[in-house]
């Protein structure tokens, strides 16, 4: 029987200095990271450039030392992904040029999608509030809770990771919600902007 | 009862990086090298 090596080992034989290590995890998650990443993009060579620099990204900070051994690895390269598809998306997002004249003034059909600062403040209260409440989860809610909402991984994903099933995931998401709403009642929080 | 899951087959090859892609990681990460000092990190690519 083959005996995989699990991938905190070789992310720690990585650091080491040992290569090869880096050639199995990129292998090993290749499929799955090209995967998620052409979901979201639909685009060949785009993933491809995602895909490498996902992982340049991630050399770098094995490199540098400044890896957090806190998360799995692959959640994490699945986060650092996410992070570049959110900004080739808002790279090309601008709004395209238009000449204003008298008779029609772009200005005037502009609408600012920003917050402003009350607004900005006020969010930033929700999330705080959010954050603390969701510590008061049990961690088996938490660590589902995370990995949907702020990870963004299917439940699918989460199954995978966590090693339990897709509908007890799902029922930790169920509970995790239910018991949210319980403490913000509990609290007399208000989490509407 | 236990629903029974079969798994079915998928007909599309997975998908996945080129092999160039992988290549010029592995080499990218071989020519990569932190150097440290006074607290500073710098990288260098040495090709």
């Amino acid at each position: 029987m083959e005996v995989q090596i699990e991938d905190s080992q070789l992310v720690s034989h990585y650091i080491q200095g040992d290569e090869r290590a880096m050639a199995v995890l990129i292998n090993r998650h290749n499929s799955r990271l090209t995967g998620f990443i052409y979901s979201k993009v639909s685009d060949r060579e785009l993933t491809e450039d995602i895909f490498q620099d996902t992982f340049i990204k991630v050399i770098r900070t094995l490199k540098r030392g400044a890896y957090n051994e806190e998360g799995k690895f692959l959640p994490w390269v699945m986060r650092i992904a996410h992070n570049l598809i959110i900004d080739h998306f808002r790279k090309n997002n601008r709004m395209p040029m238009f000449n204003a004249t008298e008779s029609y003034n772009i200005f005037a059909m502009m609408n600012d999608d920003g917050l402003n600062v009350e607004k900005q403040l006020i969010k930033d209260q929700i999330d705080s509030d959010l954050f603390k409440l969701i510590k008061e989860l049990p961690e088996d809610q938490q660590e589902v809770l995370n990995m949907r909402l702020y990870k963004d991984m299917s439940f699918k994903e989460i199954s995978d990771n966590t090693g339990v099933s897709i509908n007890t995931a799902l029922g930790r998401m169920r509970y995790a919600l239910i018991n949210l709403r319980k403490l913000v009642e509990a609290n007399n929080i208000v989490l509407t902007n | 009862m236990e629903k029974i899951y079969s798994k079915k087959k998928d007909k599309r090859t997975a998908l996945k990086a080129k092999p160039e892609t992988v290549e010029f990681l592995l080499a990218y990460s071989k020519s990569l090298k932190i150097t440290e000092a006074k607290g500073i990190k710098f990288e260098s690519n040495l090709n």
